[in-house]
């Protein structure tokens, strides 16, 4: 078990490296740091100077290791757009971002698991048949146009809830949250859904698709010839041998939905750091697109690691230590 | 299931049925004619297809020649004559631009960047996978990692992310010629993981079947062995994941075009036409942001379904 | 006359196959009497398995009864309502599927798995049915039942797992037990354990047991009574004894006669004993091959202990030029690794291939000569031609990459002609793989082996996916071939009947290591080593009917 938690550390250290290797190239390389930095009319010696201030002349490898240790620190430099330390940036927006992302995930875990079994035990059902339908168009539905349409319908025309921002906020320690305020909560309802709905429909096809397959297994086959109770046979057998793999492509799925907040935060003008990346992309501000990949990495690698230990857990198979290759 | 009819230990009849008859009885032709469905969403989809690849010919305007644009048009609600007594099908924009022709310039943006892209992202993937799968060893364990940490971010990040630095690159007054070949690059590289993944474990399965071995016992060279035995065995999959990567990708691109980071504006496609929609939502003119949406989830609906079939099709025969 | 436990009347399955029905089960009618052995045989698509799950309730969709009755104990079960039907698996009819590695559920143990069978059924508290179900265990043959009851099933052998998946079949203690190929998928010397315990463990619990099966040999052993199956419907039906002496129906004693065994045939040609050394055309000198084990690709890179595993220790041997030496082991014995070593699939850790004087390993020109006069026949036609190749091509590759034949018909004329030999129409050269059947197949391998003119063809298991019937043909051609062309061959199998009928000289290898090794009949008469005599002693065969 620690030598295989010890392993999945490696590898996660190797991702994060590579990486923050990506994210130092596009940093150092994309665009002119210093003409950003530096005035029109700067003089030679002045980039010289700065120059050897900032280490741009030191050799490549120690140029990426200091960007790594300031990494570590949380140091990214100076956004060019916004002239603010790209690591407060990041911090102020992120409470926004995780609330978003948390609510929108337990939406998308709760209804597309109950969905998706339920689809796959009554696999011939009219039911079935509207709901499959409708997934397939949501998924087809690009999530900007599903939020326009909520925003429509339920913000321009029945007025019930907020078009855009976050509300009302708390301000608790550096955490600045919406859920303790009724404007708050209300503003994050049309949000959520639309950023749960593509997952909601993955985890569902997903959910749907494992059950079947070990619904048609030759133990599952022999569940029933054993005159095991339907009950025991859907919940006890195929569900918990459904559950493996969907642990792992769900846990994924909701590593993700951090970054696909993107395009929510922007159709709902939502201040996370979505927003924010879209923002500097559009202006190529260099730090800040190099920071918040680093981030989304550091988001995914961690729940990785933790689908990695579920999945250790839940199957014996790999408990015996024999190998671990997915 | 042993029990499936076939005809044991019988002298082959010489081979007289023609080849037109077998297919229509093929599985996936019966399977085609008994789903209404795909029947209509085929139509649909060759429709949108059609209309896109002959709008310069067959669009009732051209909304991008300036000289036939009139300002008194602008703002026509659909079925009606603008104020300059001119009748437009869908109504106009603030700019007088009729909405269909714009749609159906519009699609055909969106289809040439999707499907490009979704090209891309097969030769790569496809190219990867069975190098991965075939070759192995260090070489697959490089290329799957790629693959899995690639994966686990949403396409659209990804994009996004080159898009942004091919910006920092390109000299800015090159950067609007470009831009549509950097969102079809930036889409491809999105896309091409999911196109390896599987190439990669079908080429594992095929690689350990007999016909392989027996090919290598005869000295045949790898590269052939992968051209000409192991891909023509991986098209099924590639050809699934293809048509829903196609469905994928125009929604991609239409998402970074929303965002204001897709195509540029003097070609628009129709994300960008939704992006300027949305502005008069609000306002009352609906029909500058419905029918480009409704064109837009028609094609990636119908393509969708279309791969949908697909996969259901092939599932069986795939092994 | 006593009431049978089961009773099937005119039963027809249909399967629903696009706009066509096709009849899995076409009349069939079986008796069962109580503590009765019925072994039900019949080649694949027979319908035999569909019989069973027919009786189970258990036809998966959109196959369903379309008539007939099935009766048990008298009373009707087939019309019942699925909630019924259901009541009565475990309880009154339990089953024993094939693959012992798929039947049970790999995320629990075996104890819940027993527990709550038994608790299902009988009304027994958590403690007690725990206790039913190791003593169940032991009953079965697990030792220190106490003790595994609480191991996942990954944690036992296949033929372990497949005492477990008994134990759970009778554990209810049902009536009737229907055992559907139940060590088909298990080594001989397992096979023959297994076949004990459940015919123990069925008696003691009383319960009368149908028994599926495509091996003869297995029925030989273990029925009471034997029903042959064809096509659907009952062929003929009578003691297992009289069926294999006295068949009556053609369609029996075709299938009789075509079973191989290792007890050899009166007027049978015995291939003349191996000459001596000097006209060897094969010579195997001790080939060696190790593999690395649990060890990943990144991993691989670090440094640390090798553990290595050795899948061929140091196996010799020789065959003359025009003769077959068969080569005999069971699962993970080694003998596909060295058919991979002999063909040049698999580079040898050390030792010497020679064949016809030419070491096939010793860099490019041993690499030339083995392309020459190496093919290789393999287990399934299924995997082995390329689906996507027209068969013309697949039989004309060999000849094409060797420069055999270039132009368009000549490749033609010579693919029609390796037709005819395979005994198949020359006009199939334009069909796909996939219009065939098994030994068609079969023979369209055996084409393109031959198609690169090889004087030495390695034949790994090249018959056991096929039907006994098929089979026989295919092993006919074989022989036929051999004569014609002088071929020399090795036969690669674990079915000890047919190595007994096609080779003069045999070898047996067990975990890597060549135990026993000279002319057939000293082996099979005489066994010298205690493994062959165990596996000669398991091995159920036609022939050891009292």
């Amino acid at each position: 078990m620690l030598a295989f938690i010890a392993r999945r550390l490696l590898q996660s250290v190797i991702v994060m490296l590579v990486v923050a290797f990506i994210a130092f190239l596009v940093f150092r390389y994309v665009g002119d740091p210093l003409a950003n930095l530096l005035s029109q009319d700067a003089t030679m010696a002045d980039y010289e100077q700065a120059r050897e201030r900032l280490g741009l002349n030191q050799p490549f490898y120690i140029q990426f290791f200091n960007f790594v240790i300031n990494a570590l620190q949380g140091q990214f430099g100076v956004s060019y757009r916004l002239q603010q330390p790209v690591s407060q940036l990041i911090l102020e927006r992120l409470p926004a971002t995780i609330e978003l992302a948390v609510a929108s995930s337990i939406i998308a875990l709760v209804f597309g698991v109950m969905l998706g079994i339920y689809t796959a035990l009554r696999q011939r059902a009219f039911s079935t048949g509207v709901i499959m339908t409708l997934s397939l168009i949501g998924v087809s539905l690009p999530t900007f146009l599903i939020g326009i349409g909520l925003i429509y319908v339920f913000a321009v025309e029945l007025k019930w809830l907020p078009s855009f921002g976050r509300g009302d906020v708390v301000q608790i320690g550096w955490w600045r949250t919406g859920l303790l305020t009724q404007s708050g909560l209300r503003s994050l309802i049309l949000p959520a859904i639309t950023l749960s709905l593509f997952q909601l429909t993955l985890i569902m096809r997903l959910v749907r698709a494992e059950m079947l397959e070990v619904m048609r297994t030759d133990y599952i086959r022999f569940a029933k010839a054993r005159g095991l109770s339907k009950r025991a046979i859907n919940f006890g057998h195929a569900l918990k041998n459904t559950m493996v793999p969907v642990i792992t492509i769900t846990g994924l799925q909701l590593g993700s939905v951090i970054a696909f907040a993107i395009i929510t935060e922007t159709v709902f003008q939502w201040p996370g750091v979505g927003s924010l990346f879209v923002n500097s992309v559009a202006a190529v501000d260099v730090p800040v697109m190099a920071a918040y990949l680093v981030f989304v990495a550091l988001v995914f690698v961690i729940i990785n690691l933790v689908v990695d230990i579920l999945y250790f857990i839940v199957d014996p198979r790999l408990r015996d230590g024999a190998r671990s290759g997915r | 299931m042993t029990d499936l009819p076939h005809s044991p230990e019988q002298p082959v009849p010489a081979a007289k049925a023609s080849r037109w008859k077998t297919f229509i009885r093929s599985d996936i032709v019966w399977s085609y004619r008994r789903s209404p469905v795909t029947i209509t969403a085929s139509i649909v989809a060759l429709l949108l297809v059609f209309m896109a690849i002959f709008a310069p010919w067959i669009a009732p305007y051209n909304p991008f020649n300036p000289a036939t644009l009139n300002l008194m048009d602008g703002f026509t609600p659909p079925n009606s004559n603008s104020m300059g007594g001119r009748y437009f099908v869908l109504g106009t924009d603030s700019q007088g631009r009729d909405v269909l022709s714009t749609i159906m310039h519009g699609s055909r943006v969106s289809l040439f960047v999707g499907a490009m892209a979704t090209l891309f992202a097969m030769v790569m993937g496809v190219g990867l996978g069975l190098v991965a799968g075939y070759v192995g060893g260090i070489w697959d364990a490089v290329i799957m990692r790629v693959c899995d940490v690639q994966l686990s971010f949403p396409a659209i990040l990804i994009a996004l992310l080159i898009f942004g630095v091919a910006r920092g690159i390109i000299p800015p007054n090159q950067q609007e010629g470009a831009a549509i070949w950097v969102l079809i690059i930036a889409i491809g590289l999105a896309n091409w993981a999911q196109f390896a993944r599987t190439v990669r474990g079908a080429t594992m399965v095929e690689r350990q079947k007999d016909y392989v071995a027996a090919a290598r016992i005869l000295g045949v060279n790898p590269f052939i062995i992968l051209l000409r035995h192991v891909l023509p065995n991986v098209v099924g999959p590639v050809l699934v994941i293809g048509t829903i990567g196609l469905a994928l990708a125009i929604i991609e691109e239409a998402t970074l075009s929303y965002l204001g980071v897709g195509v540029p504006p003097t070609q628009p496609s129709l994300g960008t036409l939704i992006r300027i929609g949305q502005q008069f939502l609000f306002s009352g003119e609906w029909w500058i942001l419905l029918f480009p949406a409704i064109t837009l989830v028609l094609l990636a609906l119908s393509v969708n379904l279309l791969g949908d079939w697909l996969r259901d099709a092939l599932n069986p025969k795939l092994r | 006359m006593t009431e049978p436990v089961l009773s099937i009347r005119n039963l027809v399955v249909e399967f629903p196959f696009h706009d066509e029905t096709f009849r899995a089960v076409d009349g069939v009618s079986i008796d069962i009497m109580p503590g009765e052995v019925v072994g039900v045989v019949g080649e694949s698509g027979a319908g035999k398995s569909m019989t069973g799950s027919a009786v189970i309730g258990l036809i998966e969709r959109p196959g369903h009864i379309a008539s007939g009755e099935i009766r048990l104990k008298g009373e009707r079960i087939d019309n019942l309502p699925e909630a019924d039907r259901a009541r009565l698996r475990g309880k009154r009819i339990g089953m024993v599927f094939q693959d012992p590695l798929t039947s049970l559920n790999p995320l629990y143990t075996v104890g819940q798995q027993l527990i709550e069978t038994i608790r299902t059924h009988l009304p027994l508290s958590e403690a007690q049915a725990r206790q039913k179900a190791i003593d169940l265990l032991s009953e079965a043959g697990i030792p220190k039942a106490g003790e595994r009851i609480d191991s996942y099933p990954h944690q036992f052998s296949g033929g372990m797992r497949q005492r477990v998946v008994i134990a759970l079949a009778i554990a209810a203690e049902p009536e009737l037990i229907i055992a559907d190929e139940p060590t088909s998928a298990l080594d001989v010397s397992v096979q023959a354990q297994v076949i004990k315990v459940l015919k123990k463990l069925c008696s003691n619990h009383g319960a009368a047991v149908m028994l599926i099966t495509h091996d003869m040999g297995v029925i030989a052993q273990t029925a009471d009574r034997l029903v042959v199956m064809h096509h659907g419907t009952v062929v003929e039906t009578g003691t297992v004894g009289d069926i294999i002496r006295r068949p009556r129906e053609p369609y029996t004693i075709k299938l009789i006669d075509s079973i191989p065994t290792i007890k050899r045939g009166e007027g049978e040609i015995i291939a003349a004993p191996a000459a001596n050394d000097e006209g060897a055309y094969v010579t195997v000198n001790q080939l060696v091959r190790d593999f690395e084990i649990g060890r990943g690709s990144f991993t691989k890179l670090l440094p640390g202990k090798v553990e290595v595993f050795r899948a061929v220790n140091e196996v010799s041997f020789t065959i003359p030029r025009g003769k077959t030496f068969g080569l005999v082991g069971e699962s993970g014995s080694g003998k596909s690794t060295c058919a991979k070593m002999i063909v040049g699939l698999t580079r040898p850790t050390s030792g010497q291939i020679l064949v016809d004087g030419h070491d096939i390993w010793a860099g490019g020109a041993g690499h030339q000569e083995r392309r020459k006069r190496v093919q290789m026949i393999f287990q399934d036609p299924y995997a082995s031609l390329n689906p996507r190749w027209r068969v013309r091509d697949i039989i004309a590759e060999p000849m094409r990459t060797l420069g055999i034949a270039r132009n368009r018909t000549e490749v033609e004329q010579r693919v029609a002609e390796l037709l005819r030999k395979v005994r198949l129409d020359p006009s199939v050269m334009r069909k796909f793989p996939h219009e065939f059947s098994g030994g068609q197949r079969q023979r369209i391998a055996i084409a393109r082996a031959l198609s690169s003119q090889p004087a030495f063809i390695v034949c790994d298991e090249p018959t056991s996916a096929l039907d006994v019937s098929v089979q026989a043909q295919v092993l006919d051609l074989m022989s036929e071939l051999q004569a014609e062309y002088g071929l020399t061959y090795l036969l690669i199998s674990h079915n000890l009947a047919v190595v007994r009928q096609m080779s003069s000289a045999v070898g047996v290898l067990h975990n890597g290591v060549l135990v026993e090794n000279g002319p057939t009949d000293a082996i099979f008469d005489n066994p010298q080593a205690d493994y062959t005599k165990m596996l000669l002693d398991a091995v159920p065969d036609i022939s050891k009917v009292a």
